[in-house]
């Protein structure tokens, strides 16, 4: 087997060696009657063509020919050649978690870097080498609120990613938090009179999603000011992290859980993706996740390690501030080359390019009778739109001509029906733009003329 | 006659500063394809919520610094593709190279997770396949793939426990732990909701198998239990253990870390497992690129089957697949979308590529540790001599005689070439060294560690400052964790 | 470094001085130290408080590991040393004089009694020796 380096002879003289007749004598720990006697029923072996013939048969069964309005926490956005080539570099790609400082400075300084970048989009002061993704993240940052006020309930946002609500209450049953919806404005994002009314002391944290779910852009002052108010903590949920490109970061957030998803890393059907909590310093103690510290090597050498340890499992066991241990690092390494890629013009170039196409596909599909954008708050590549028919009828219509429509909102919401969430990114081609337009105006003329 | 070299340092190259000391404002490496609609003016639409500065601070550099910069990053880094990574309970193996090749084909790393689930066959179809070679694998009778680490599946396993003994009227209170686990367990049981107990281990590194039945009681949700051990030793009286819980009611977890010392020799299923995670960035090849992500799949019984994470697999009518959601006994949901799906398909080639034949690669793991223990031994302490599977844990008792510890001797390896083994772990030998060269090591490289690991006994003995000082050959030295920790530096600021 | 003759030790290496009014200061004594090694954060308790005897009152991490420091006795905390946040070296430089994590109320001075002085504590460990 080409994977394994042994030749018949090479394993003969290694038994010899140990002073065993065969290698079934070295399992005879186990005891008989669990040793299998026969191979496993399992496909392959397959040659390397073999095993690309395979994938290329399922990429083919795939969405792949139509184009897509999907966004709703993960985004489809340009991805450099240059990211790919750096980490599928073997030191990166094939190293170990950087333990052993001495021969781990390449991973080390590059999550330094990538610490840096996400506290310069934050506006915090400090941020994490990853978390497994934005719901993960923002979960253990409920916990980490927890820990820091030793209240055990928490207001969150209709708003926030139903998804990411999903796993904080699948978290919260048997940490003994109680998670409390707060619903949203008319203008489809939340309002600061309706956090109040719901506030008192014994809140751990209010979390917030900004842009949110919806699409539409939270007002995170006065969001943190209600919730310090009581001494609650703000966590501000981000899943379109490029909109940190052009929007104001959440700095009076008291915790940021974020998505890096969008920074260089492709959809490839839910994962893997990135998570990372960016807090105060105050909290750091508080803070899961590994981090990279700067030091000195005893000649005085600048150098890098994972330090405050402490936090972390594999010293703190059961008083653990989390029970993380393998994180997306690679996944954290594309979105630092990525992000140095961009730079800071760049970031907000692609940026500005979202949100112009997000406001010409409004304007575009705004302009067909008994289509309206329910919510005035301000987006940035993901808006709502109410239409005159059930999505799903708009949907199937637009699946004929290859589109993959918005995703619809009923389901998830359902006080909003025949709601959808259009998502625009820098890749979607204004052509594809305008074909949804044509679609949808055909697919609602009917009714238009029946009226 | 040269002036000072500022650059050039040993072990390789440059002294590569942050890519923020590189940066000169109006510096590009990135063209945008030109914008198809009219640009917008931010300030109109965006209010209040605009980022008039920018995002300050970050990096202006060109195309050829950034590959530059992150590929002189690189040389500083051992890798499997340079050489072993002998550390206990990692299973640092080849990462082939196919297997990144079909995790990016267009169609497969393209594919949006909530695109209709009938025009993403060729994904559903994926994890399909996955599942089944797990169950095969472990012999369990049902699998959930979405957790994204270990860590996670054993939150996941324990959360299906205590789903499962609430629906039989007591979700009870306690885990037991071995000391010798790997921490995440104990923390991971935290989080679950339970107390942990800690049990001791026998003489030989077991489970003391008479405290166990003293400590089982009604209250005891469960055993987590590695097996192989951390110790890379064989539960001999597994069953034994397995009988004593389910006569009380209780759960076996399996973790399942040491599982390249199984597959497709036995099946835990099969020796009373009730429910185990697997770490698909350990046995089934996925690189641990410099520390994530991996996959965390959760097996189980079927017993546990109603309450599997959503969304879960499964076969329409029409023998169409699709992830349904509407379970009302699951455990919920772990994560966002489907799991680290690029992770599933990398461990999904590894396994076709071997097909019945994976057994090999267990023999030759197991192999490979054997035949280094038989050539350590007699320089190395061997705190428990019994057989060792994929994995063989020392301890530095003799070195210790004249000052050099596991530490040092860990670190004298790398001057060799090597990276090292695990050390302080596991808790219970103490000055552990625990060495797993896995099946991906040939005889030659195997011979190469032997001698490098005598030569440094030697030295031990002999010169036991140059083991108590090294590496004496990289390009820092060892670095000061103290003052890393006592006043954290954790990002650059400018002017530092 | 000798082991104050005033102090009374428990077998989990603390130390607290009392001082006759019912108030004591707690720290861990110089063999506990060196055992941690390198201090790198404290993580005291906060003022008011109350502890039983053996409960644990305060953390000390190293870069490897953490440790936990125990009550002495019953007690209520009054003041903590904050000077540790700042500079945690301290424990390992004077363990038994400037390092004192707390100042607290002794709930039952009689429980003092059951505590090793210098000498015994001396003998309790030969490792202790000074």
């Amino acid at each position: 087997m080409r994977y394994l380096p042994k030749s018949p002879t090479e394993r003969k003289e290694m038994l010899e060696a140990i002073g065993s007749q065969s290698i079934e004598e070295l399992f005879s720990s186990i005891p008989e009657r669990f040793r299998l006697r026969e191979l496993l029923n399992l496909p392959g072996p397959l040659s390397e063509p073999e095993i690309i013939e395979y994938f290329q048969d399922r990429a083919r069964e795939n969405s792949l020919e139509y184009a897509s309005f999907l966004g709703a926490g993960v985004y489809d956005h340009l991805r450099s050649v240059i990211t790919d080539t750096i980490i599928q570099r073997g030191e990166f790609l094939t190293s170990y978690t950087p333990y052993q400082g001495e021969i781990s400075q390449g991973t080390l300084q590059a999550i330094f870097e990538f610490q840096t970048l996400m506290c310069q989009l934050t506006g915090q002061e400090v941020a994490n080498a990853s978390m497994w993704d934005g719901s993960t993240a923002t979960t253990e940052a409920v916990l980490m609120a927890e820990r820091i006020t030793r209240r055990h309930r928490v207001l969150v946002a209709r708003t926030l990613h139903p998804q990411y609500r999903d796993v904080l209450r699948t978290y919260a049953k048997s940490s003994g938090l109680t998670i409390e919806e707060v619903s949203l404005a008319a203008d489809g994002a939340m309002n600061a009179s309706t956090l109040r009314a719901e506030l008192r002391d014994d809140v751990a944290a209010v979390v917030v999603q900004s842009p949110n779910f919806l699409g539409a852009m939270e007002n995170v002052p006065a969001m943190a000011e209600a919730a310090h108010s009581c001494g609650a903590l703000l966590v501000v949920a981000i899943t379109e992290a490029l909109s940190l490109g052009l929007v104001r970061p959440p700095r009076e957030a008291d915790i940021v859980a974020l998505e890096g998803q969008s920074f260089g890393l492709a959809p490839s059907y839910g994962g893997p993706f990135l998570g990372v909590i960016a807090s105060q310093d105050k909290f750091v103690r508080q803070m899961p996740g590994r981090l990279a510290g700067q030091t000195t090597d005893s000649q005085g050498r600048r150098g890098f390690v994972l330090t405050l340890v402490a936090r972390e499992q594999h010293i703190r066991r059961e008083k653990a501030t989390s029970n993380i241990c393998t994180n997306q690092a690679l996944c954290a390494l594309a979105a630092t080359v990525h992000l140095t890629l961009l730079g800071k013009a760049g970031i907000r170039e692609l940026a500005v390019q979202n949100l112009s196409k997000a406001q010409f596909a409004l304007s575009e599909l705004a302009k067909i009778p008994g289509v309206r954008r329910p919510f005035s708050a301000p987006f940035f590549n993901e808006f709502t739109l109410a239409f005159p028919r059930a999505v799903e009828k708009i949907n199937a219509d637009l699946l004929r001509r290859k589109i993959i429509g918005p995703l619809a909102l009923e389901p998830l919401y359902p006080e909003l029906p025949n709601h959808a969430l259009v998502c625009i990114t820098e890749t979607t081609k204004r052509a594809d733009i305008e074909s949804f337009a044509r679609v949808l105006a055909e697919a609602l003329a009917p009714v238009e003329m029946r009226a | 006659m040269r002036g000072k070299i500022t650059k050039a340092s040993r072990h390789v190259n440059q002294n590569e500063g942050l890519i923020f000391e590189k940066s000169s404002p109006g510096k590009r490496a990135f063209d945008l394809p030109p914008l198809d609609v009219a640009p917008v003016d931010p300030r109109n639409w965006l209010g209040e919520s605009y980022r008039s500065e920018g995002v300050d601070g970050f990096p202006e550099v060109s195309e050829i610094e950034v590959l530059r910069h992150f590929t002189r990053l690189s040389t500083w880094n051992y890798a499997i593709d340079l050489g072993m990574y002998p550390l206990g309970s990692c299973t640092m193996k080849y990462n082939p190279r196919v297997n990144e090749f079909v995790a990016r084909l267009e169609g497969i790393a393209t594919e949006h997770p909530l695109a209709p689930q009938d025009l993403s066959q060729g994904c559903l179809k994926i994890l399909r396949l996955l599942e089944d070679c797990l169950l095969e694998i472990t012999g369990m009778d049902a699998v959930s793939l979405q957790p994204s680490a270990g860590a996670q599946g054993e939150l996941t396993g324990l959360l299906l426990i205590r789903a499962y003994l609430e629906s039989q009227g007591n979700p009870r209170k306690t885990v037991l732990v071995p000391d010798s686990a790997h921490g995440t367990n104990p923390a991971t049981a935290v989080i679950a909701g339970y107390a942990v107990e800690n049990i001791q281990s026998d003489s030989r590194g077991q489970i003391d198998f008479a405290k166990l039945g003293e400590r089982v009681n009604e209250d005891v949700a469960a055993l987590m239990l590695t097996n192989p051990s951390t110790l890379g030793i064989f539960e001999k009286q597994i069953s034994e253990i397995v009988e004593i819980l389910h006569a009380k009611g209780a759960l076996l977890y399996m973790d399942g870390a040491n599982m390249n010392a199984l597959a497709g020799v036995a099946r835990p299923g099969d020796f009373g497992v009730d429910v185990m995670h697997l770490n698909l960035h350990k046995t089934f090849s996925t690189p641990h690129g410099g520390g994530g992500p991996g996959a965390g799949p959760v097996a189980m019984k079927k017993i546990l089957e109603p309450f599997r994470p959503i969304p879960v697999l499964v076969e329409k009518e029409n023998h169409e697949l699709a992830l349904e959601e509407n379970r009302p006994r699951s455990i919920g949901r772990l994560r966002a979308f489907g799991g680290n799906f690029g992770v599933l398909v990398r461990a999904l080639a590894y396994i076709l590529a071997y097909g019945p034949g994976i057994r090999q690669a267990t023999e030759d793991a197991v192999l490979n540790a054997n035949y280094i223990r038989k050539k350590l031994e007699d320089a190395f302490e061997l705190p428990y001599n019994l057989p060792s599977m994929h994995e063989v844990v020392f301890s530095d008792a003799r070195q210790k005689a004249r000052g050099v510890s596991t530490m040092d001797i860990a670190k004298r390896l790398i001057d060799y070439g090597f990276h090292p083994y695990t050390t302080a772990f596991p808790l219970i030998v103490h000055g552990a060294l625990m060495i797993e060269p896995t099946e991906s090591e040939s005889k030659e490289e195997c011979d190469l560690f032997i001698e490098a690991m005598l030569s440094i006994a030697e030295e031990a003995a002999s010169d036991p400052d140059l083991v108590k000082h090294a590496p004496h050959s990289t390009r820092v030295s060892r670095l000061d964790e103290t003052a890393a920790a006592r006043k954290p530096i954790l990002r650059w600021k400018p002017n530092r | 470094m000798g082991y104050p003759t005033n102090y009374r030790y428990t077998k989990q290496h603390e130390w607290i001085e009392a001082n006759g009014n019912g108030v004591g200061r707690i720290g861990i004594t110089d063999f506990a130290q060196k055992q941690v090694g390198d201090v790198v954060f404290v993580g005291l308790p906060k003022v008011g408080a109350t502890f039983q005897a053996g409960e644990e009152l305060a953390t000390i991490e190293s870069t490897k590991a953490v440790f936990e420091v125990f009550a002495p006795v019953g007690c209520e905390v009054l003041e903590l040393n904050t000077s540790l946040e700042s500079s945690p070296e301290k424990v390992n430089a004077d363990p038994q004089g400037e390092a004192w994590f707390a100042k607290v109320r002794i709930v039952d001075p009689n429980e003092l009694s059951s505590l090793m002085d210098a000498a015994a504590y001396e003998a309790f460990c030969p490792e202790c020796q000074p």
